[in-house]
């Protein structure tokens, strides 16, 4: 692994920016065990998401919390095949890799929902990367900040949601 | 008929208002339960060792996605079930570690109808640990105009977060 200097970012990487570099699916139907998990790590008692009778009422059946997006990407930790190495966000994992840099955390992340989430939906994303910064000095380390945006779209081809995500990819200083 | 519940309409909230507080005292559980019901897999969320050798931090902390379903909760809980998360902006500070007291509190910065009748709540609510606001996040919120509107029948055009 190298830490690259502020004018050095690879070719490789620049290329990337304002490109889809990621499409994928998630790899099992939208289900309600997990919204009841989800809510009970909370202990959010809202009755769209425990009242049949009032999810049909407001949003015509059950859905899933706006919030809980990103828990429909996320592989299995193992499976049959193997272990799943796709992580969601990858291009983030792509950046740490590429740039040398072997830490990182997600500083700033924006959602703007559109189509509720139903059980028994399939989701897919399209990844892109929006930005790279320069080299940059934080009390976690030094490292560059990058932007990552995703669209999710349904079956039906309606936009479920918009996200921006920036992650900092760090080395620890010494 | 379902069970009744909280209908929070526009016209009973200005700005300035402050939304009521809400504690939880966070434990390895809530840690770990949080990473588990978001998929997060991640060592640095259920193995100490990990996040204290890798990490640099003191201890697991919670993961993104877990905070921001507590933030929805908090934001629904005000709100009551006919309000839709519009659009959500998160900017994490620092870390929440088991035995840390976390504390929501959120303001109401913006009252407003757009064209299309839609009626929507800026919030600014922000998760403190002790002095320190650890995650804050400004949250947008369709609400109903009146007490038979429901901003989950928008779809497509009519809805603009």
């Amino acid at each position: 692994m190298r830490l690259v200097g502020s004018s050095e970012l690879p070719a490789e990487v620049r290329s990337w920016i304002g490109q889809v570099r990621y499409e994928e699916e998630t790899s099992f139907e939208i289900e309600r065990g997990y919204i009841f998990t989800t809510c009970a790590s909370v202990e959010n008692g809202n009755p769209l998401f425990w009242d049949d009778e009032v999810a049909r009422e407001l949003t015509g059946g059950p859905i899933a919390p706006p919030s809980m997006l990103s828990v429909w990407f996320r592989p299995h930790h193992w499976t049959p095949a193997g272990r799943e190495q796709r992580m969601p966000y990858q291009i983030h994992f792509d950046l740490k890799e590429a740039l040398g840099l072997p830490e990182a955390v997600m500083t700033h992340n924006e959602i703007a929902f559109g189509a509720p989430v139903r059980p028994g939906d399939r989701l897919r994303a399209r990844q892109s990367l929006a930005s790279v910064s320069e080299l940059k000095r934080t009390k976690l380390g030094s490292g560059r900040f990058w932007v990552l945006e995703v669209e999710y779209r349904n079956q039906r081809g309606e936009l479920v949601a918009q996200e921006s995500i920036t992650g900092f990819g760090y080395r620890r200083d010494a | 008929m379902p069970a009744p519940y909280r209908v929070l309409t526009l016209d009973q909230v200005a700005l300035g208002d402050r939304l009521p507080e809400l504690a939880c005292d966070v434990t390895a559980t809530t840690v770990v339960l949080g990473a588990l019901a978001s998929r997060d897999w991640r060592p640095m969320h259920h193995d100490k060792h990990f996040a204290v050798e890798r990490n640099g931090v003191k201890d697991i902390f919670l993961n993104t996605p877990n905070q921001a379903a507590w933030f929805e909760r908090y934001v629904t809980d005000f709100t009551g079930p006919r309000g839709r998360l519009g659009r959500v902006r998160f900017r994490m500070q620092d870390s929440v570690f088991p035995g840390d007291r976390m504390v929501f509190r959120g303001e109401v910065r913006g009252v407003a109808t757009d064209a299309l009748g839609c009626g929507w709540l800026d919030l600014e609510v922000r998760l403190d640990v002790g002095e320190k606001t650890m995650t804050s996040c400004a949250v947008r919120v369709a609400v109903p105009v009146h007490p038979g509107d429901n901003p989950w029948r928008r779809s497509g055009a009519s809805w603009q977060p």
